[in-house]
């Protein structure tokens, strides 16, 4: 069966890269792209349509084409892309609630796919080691990209029971990490100096984009509709991640670390919510063995080859004076030169 | 600082001296496998697991570092070590007592060091603990996780020794004039844990540890306002400082019981709450009885 693929969010890296996948796979008859603006990169076999997903006009794309199945990727992390948290806020919950009335009024939609994020576990002290997909949240989050989280996976299971007959999957990812990807983590794993909360270390869980989209393809195409948690295997500890990166580790008191992040975020540079410092005292690790059971989908890299891929494709330099011995089945050593890149960060 | 905040302070202390003894060594190896230790801290070549157990720092630092007050200063003897089995899941049960958890990491060091198999015990800690700054990581990195069934349960089936302290803060904080006598068993929730992955329950008995730090009173006052469930007055604390902080050298027996089989329940015996009072009755009786048993037998607290 020839289907009709819509995917939010093809102006994003994601998003544009999960487009241009989902146009290769022989069952596809169309892709439709929507954003608001046009992609950067190619997305291959997919047709971009200028559309916003806040706007009805969506309605008119998903019946024009007469879509079966919808990807929403267009949840996104990252406030800078937005232009500031409040329109990122629009985007993630209005644009939701719009594209799910659109599809809940389009008869031809089967299938409805949504990228979701493991920070709908919240972070907490008292949180189990690993969440499995039928555990709550401890504490909820309460700002930032994890409540809009929390927001878009409510309205999701909302237009799950109005529209029982759509098979509706949602994917938690851990924390997304790549050669290619621009997030809150890999920009704080950048920093010269990598500020953290004196006292703690949280367990850091990532997964890697290629992994991200090859569950966003076994779930666009499997049949198993459900609520999947997606990451690498294993967890890294933050100070651990950061002695591997080579930077300097700067632990602050708790009450400076909240300064710390408000200086950060008024620069523009990070946007780091509470909920994010949070994150990096605790960690959160989830159990990503459903959708292997279910799917069949399983992660190609672990959380430390995650993090070794995102340290190699980001040639940030080392400002610790050692170099790492590549023991480990990591090829490609650190680029020569490097340690000038930085900005000055050291001579 | 308070005593639930003083725990952190032994071991976390005792990292830097076992570095600096095996430094200070005269043999050259010590010396060359101490720095590629280092080495692989600072590059962060070194794994743990999903719940961040750090086992080489454990077996390399944290054990080794605890084994002078194990062997030393309380010359623990171990009873019944092959009632743990040598691999599979199985729960630990134990008393807890001693106004600091001393007593959790003694067991580590007896299954560590003592077990045919040398054994690693994963403990399960209150809550406080993974909140309280520097203790809760260095509880992660030791083994340690948060006391709720979701862990206990992930634990006992992949095939770990899981070390529970039922009485929790009752137990560590109760006061000398009540020593030896168990406190109520929570909610029971580790038997639920050991019934639903079938792991035997090993019920353990710790001898020695009330008499560390004998609890004379409770300043509630003081444990209000620091936001701990108690702060200890005892002989020597808060009278002498620091010196107060140094355990009285009683001498310990750990008793492991024999395992009480799980997996001859039916399906959904976890649900059975009856089952579940009467299990961890038996259970505690069995620490009780043992408790008195080892009692008789000693000549003194000290020898």
């Amino acid at each position: 069966m020839a289907r009709v693929v819509l995917v939010t969010g093809v102006s994003r890296y994601l998003g544009g890269r999960l487009a241009r996948l989902l146009g290769q796979h022989p069952d596809v008859e169309r892709v439709i792209g929507v954003d608001v603006i046009p992609p950067p990169s190619d997305i291959g076999a997919a047709e971009f349509v200028r559309a916003d997903i806040r706007n009805p006009v969506i309605a008119k794309v998903i019946k024009a084409a007469a879509v079966d199945t919808v990807v929403h990727m267009n949840v996104i992390a990252t406030p800078v892309h937005a232009g500031g948290r409040s329109a990122m806020k629009e985007i993630n919950v209005i644009g939701t609630m719009q594209l799910l009335a659109a599809c809940q009024r389009a008869a031809s939609v089967e299938r409805l796919v949504v990228k979701s994020s493991a920070t709908v576990y919240g972070v907490s002290s008292k949180d189990p080691a690993m969440f499995t997909e039928d555990m709550e949240a401890v504490r909820l989050p309460r700002s930032g990209f994890a409540k809009d989280s929390v927001e878009v996976e409510s309205y999701v299971r909302g237009f799950a029971r109005r529209r029982p007959d759509v098979a509706v999957s949602m994917l938690r990812f851990a924390n997304i990490m790549g050669p290619g990807i621009d997030t809150p983590m890999t920009r704080y794993f950048s920093l010269p100096v990598v500020p953290t909360v004196m006292g703690f270390d949280g367990r850091l869980q990532l997964t890697h984009e290629d992994d991200a989209l090859a569950a966003m393809d076994a779930a666009t195409w499997g049949d198993a509709p459900g609520t999947y948690n997606v990451g690498g295997a294993g967890v890294l500890m933050l100070s651990q991640a950061i002695a591997m990166s080579g930077r300097l580790n700067f632990p602050l008191p708790t009450p400076f670390a909240s300064a710390a992040r408000d200086l950060v975020r008024r620069l523009g540079y990070i946007d780091f919510t509470s909920e994010q410092i949070e994150h990096l005292k605790y960690g959160r690790g989830i159990d990503a063995s459903r959708i292997r059971d279910r799917l069949g989908f399983a992660a190609q890299y672990s959380t430390m080859e995650t993090f070794e891929s995102f340290l190699q494709s980001h040639p940030m330099g080392r400002v610790l004076p050692w170099e790492p011995r590549h023991d480990r089945d990591t090829a490609g050593s650190e680029p020569v030169g490097s340690v000038t890149e930085i900005g000055g960060a050291r001579e | 600082m308070s005593d639930a905040q003083v725990i952190p302070l032994n071991p976390e202390r005792e990292p830097g001296d076992g570095k600096e003894r095996a430094s200070g060594f005269p043999g050259e190896q010590a010396v060359a496998g101490a720095l590629r230790f280092m080495r692989r801290r600072l590059e962060g070549s070194y794994d743990v697991d999903d719940f961040g157990f750090d086992r080489e720092l454990t077996h390399d630092v944290l054990v080794p570092a605890m084994r002078p007050l194990y062997e030393k200063w309380f010359r623990v003897e171990v009873h019944g070590i092959e009632n743990v089995p040598a691999e599979g899941g199985a729960l630990i049960v134990a008393n807890h007592s001693g106004t600091v958890a001393l007593d959790s990491l003694m067991t580590q060091v007896a299954l560590a060091d003592h077990h045919p198999a040398h054994r690693e015990l994963r403990m399960l800690g209150a809550d406080l603990v993974f909140a309280t700054p520097f203790l809760g990581t260095l509880a992660r990195r030791a083994g340690h996780t948060l006391a709720c069934n979701p862990d206990a349960e992930r634990l006992l089936e992949s095939g770990e020794l899981v070390g529970v302290w039922p009485e929790g803060f009752k137990g560590t904080g109760k006061l000398y004039t009540e020593r030896y006598r168990l406190q109520r068993f929570g909610r029971g929730g580790f038997v639920s844990a050991a019934l639903r992955t079938g792991r035997p329950i090993i019920p353990t008995s710790i001898v020695g540890a009330e008499e560390i730090y004998p609890i004379l009173a409770d300043a509630k006052l003081v444990a209000r306002m620091l936001g701990v469930p108690y702060f200890p007055l005892t002989p020597t604390f808060t009278w002498l400082g620091p010196l107060g902080m140094i355990p009285l050298p009683s001498k310990w027996h750990i008793e492991f019981g024999e395992p009480i089989a799980t997996d001859v329940f039916t399906e959904g015996a976890a649900d059975d709450p009856m089952l579940m009072f009467n299990l961890t009755d038996q259970v505690r009786e069995t620490i009780q009885h043992t408790l008195y048993k080892l009692l008789m037998a000693r000549r003194s607290v000290f020898f």
